[in-house]
């Protein structure tokens, strides 16, 4: 279709056949239980898209985490699970194992991944299990009033640590992504972010390869999103992005870890 | 030259306010409403609809999937 630049009415363009974007139709019509301006939705979204393009709705099965994310069978049209706290990846094998021809993903935060669960994210990802793991990083307990976690960084204030983390009392932040990639378990080991549109397009790429990985039976694919908890942080969302990029992303640097079982980092 | 057109529509009542489409948007077209919706959040509307180009930056980083994009080619 070809109209005069000038003659054009947003009425002309607002029509069903000019429909260029919409939510994934596997996203439901509830409202999103996260704060204004949480990455939680922006991944969700994503999560249903690639579902949506590669056609597995009927063959995926999601575990839910303890935190904000627990009700994301609420919003995402898929089976779900949902686990004990921390226990995702542990549900996640015995799901793989007893139907290893269906899609098992984990949506976990890091305070279920890190924390309470390290245990049995790191045997999951040690037996090679064929599973996807999702993983948002905020550095905050977000959903209990944003204490400190394993994930949060050095000065970094919390609710509990006032002051910011003090590393000789509190301990060094933790890369558990860095950590699992050295495991001989996982095939495919990548952090990503989702507070840009640049970021959006290439956090779907690696879910999109994290899901195709499934079908290979190499391993367990991991893809962390480093994401903001502006409600936690206290700060605006838009503010919160920016803190992310100034401080977050110099310790969480961005990019693959590990690609078809080669480390690239 | 061929031109793009685009224009977004709001889901007004699913909007929380969150501004990030705003920062998302390469040729800034959108604004906050002063009005607020019935949760009494400020929602995003198009400002300059002249300029949008349905890149649908804003709608990818929409963290509730409120906004839908339209997109026609025009000769400029």
């Amino acid at each position: 279709m070809s109209i005069h630049v000038k003659s054009m009415d947003v009425k002309d363009i607002i029509k069903k056949e000019n429909l260029v974007y919409k939510k994934s139709p596997l996203m439901t019509d509830n409202v999103l239980s996260y704060c204004p301006g949480c990455g939680h939705g922006t991944v969700h979204n994503i999560i249903a898209e690639v579902i949506e393009e590669l056609g597995i709705q009927s063959q995926t099965i999601a575990v839910a985490p303890v935190g904000c994310s627990v009700l994301a069978y609420e919003f995402v049209d898929i089976d779900w699970l949902q686990a004990a706290h921390g226990r995702a990846p542990a549900v996640a094998t015995g799901l793989k194992r007893v139907m290893p021809d269906k899609y098992i993903f984990t949506y976990q935060g890091d305070g279920d991944l890190a924390a309470i669960g390290t245990g049995e994210t790191i045997h999951a990802c040690n037996r090679g299990e064929h599973i996807t793991i999702i993983f948002i990083n905020n550095g905050i307990y977000g959903m209990t009033g944003g204490q400190m976690a394993p994930t949060t960084l050095a000065g970094m204030v919390s609710s509990t640590s006032p002051y910011g983390r003090d590393v000789s009392t509190m301990g060094n932040p933790m890369k558990i992504t860095e950590l699992v990639a050295q495991l001989p378990g996982t095939y495919y080991v990548t952090r990503q972010a989702v507070h840009k549109p640049s970021n959006v397009r290439k956090t779907k790429r690696a879910i999109r390869k994290a899901f195709e990985n499934q079908t290979l039976k190499k391993g367990v694919s991991l893809v962390e999103v480093v994401s903001n908890c502006n409600s936690g942080w206290k700060m605006s969302p838009v503010k919160s992005n920016k803190w992310m990029e100034e401080n977050m992303f110099s310790f969480y640097p961005l990019g693959d870890i590990k690609v078809d079982g080669e480390l690239v980092k | 030259m061929a031109k793009q057109r685009g224009a977004i529509v709001v889901d007004i009542e699913r909007c929380k306010g969150c501004e990030l489409c705003i920062e998302a948007c390469p040729t800034s077209v959108l604004r906050m409403e002063r009005k607020v919706n019935g949760k009494g959040y400020h929602f995003a509307y198009m400002e300059d609809p002249g300029e949008c180009t349905g890149c649908i930056n804003c709608a990818i980083v929409c963290p509730d999937g409120v906004i839908s994009v339209y997109r026609v080619k025009v000769e400029a």
